[in-house]
């Protein structure tokens, strides 16, 4: 085992990592561009966008590669679009959510792959 | 909705979906076997932030030309900070959460998007980190110069695959040609930002701790203050 200082170093670099995803995720994502993104671009590459997206009444026109796109079969998720229940202004909430999920699934999985006891140098007996 | 950060279902056809599903499940459970090497009791929890991380920024779309947007993939990210295998497990996650609960990229794309960002992404990133290490472990400027370069690289080559795929499965209504030459164009500018944002997260990681940057382990202390001398440095250029 590291020795205690060295540990709480870590616990605090680690608590300070995730602050700064929750603060990405739930405040920064309030200033992300709407635009389409750069696949997003080339598949519209040819329609226009007509309608609005918030009435649900958006449709392409025009002949382009997004036409083949279909929705997703959890488009129905009270999480889709980065929207807590579809509501406007919610992109912060979802994105924490987001974060949490991801810490625990991925950290999850990681503790459980992990070698056992080989931090430092000092592997113990147990495996 | 048809707009989302990734590949939604249909944009290529269900055989070549499939066929990109299954190279997204084999290397995936390669990189099961392989990160095991990699996760300790100090890494393992860092792989679990790095990619809460990625989830985080990949949100936050910056602008690159007037009506087009771009966001990080992180490929060269979680490549040089927790490894390769590691890394595509971390990237390859993050599509599942957003597949899954965000409709953020089809499920039947999920491979496809696997295969792109979480393999090839990966994997391109690191072997460009790999080839720059002598120059990243060198000076801070040539770790920075390092997460930059690979992640440029690692956002190109991502898109070239998408254009691989299109051509494999997609309906041809908008030529290949065209599909190249705008996905590696408006891919070269993403890939500016992601190289900005690539360089400073391994920046500000490596200033606090340098032993949690995979791609430093095992580089002697010493080295960096006796090899900044004219003999190593010229050798880089």
């Amino acid at each position: 085992m590291t020795a205690p200082a060295s540990g709480r170093r870590t616990t605090g670099f680690f608590v300070g990592f995730l602050l700064v995803a929750l603060v990405i995720a739930g405040g920064l994502s309030y200033l992300a561009s709407s635009a389409p993104d750069g696949l997003d671009s080339v598949t519209l590459q040819g329609c226009e966008v007509t309608g609005s997206e918030v009435t649900g009444t958006e449709e392409l026109t025009g002949t382009c590669i997004a036409q083949n796109a279909r929705d997703s079969a959890t488009a129905g998720s009270p999480l889709a679009d980065y929207a807590v229940g579809g509501g406007d202004g919610t992109v912060g909430f979802a994105g924490i959510i987001g974060v949490a999920v991801t810490v625990v699934v991925a950290g999850g999985l990681f503790w459980l792959l992990r070698r056992r006891g080989t931090t430092a140098g000092t592997a113990g007996p147990d495996s | 909705m048809v707009l989302a950060m990734h590949m939604s279902d249909g944009l290529v056809n269900a055989p070549t979906a499939a066929a990109f599903g299954l190279i997204a499940v084999i290397g995936l459970a390669l990189a099961v076997s392989r990160a095991r090497a990699d996760l300790d009791d100090r890494t393992a929890p860092m792989a679990g932030l790095v990619t809460a991380f990625v989830f985080a920024v990949q949100m936050i779309n910056f602008p690159i030309l007037p009506g087009a947007s771009g966001h990080l993939l992180g490929g060269a990210l979680v490549a040089i900070l927790v490894g390769p295998w590691v890394g595509s497990l971390c990237i390859a996650i993050v599509l599942a959460v957003q597949a899954l609960l965000f409709a953020d990229g089809g499920l039947t794309a999920l491979g496809t998007n696997v295969v792109n960002m979480a393999l090839v992404g990966v994997f391109v990133g690191y072997g460009v980190a790999v080839a720059m290490r002598g120059l990243a472990r060198r000076s801070r400027a040539g770790l920075l110069a390092t997460a930059f370069v690979a992640a440029l690289v690692n956002t190109v080559v991502a898109a070239m695959v998408f254009v691989l795929q299109y051509a494999i499965g997609g309906d041809g209504v908008t030529s290949i040609g065209t599909v190249f030459g705008l996905m590696v164009g408006l891919h070269l500018l993403i890939g500016i930002g992601e190289g900005v944002i690539t360089a400073a997260t391994v920046g500000a990681v490596a200033s606090v701790r340098p032993d949690l940057v995979h791609l430093l382990r095992g580089a002697p202390p010493s080295l960096e203050l006796r090899g900044t001398g004219g003999a190593a440095a010229g050798s880089a250029t």
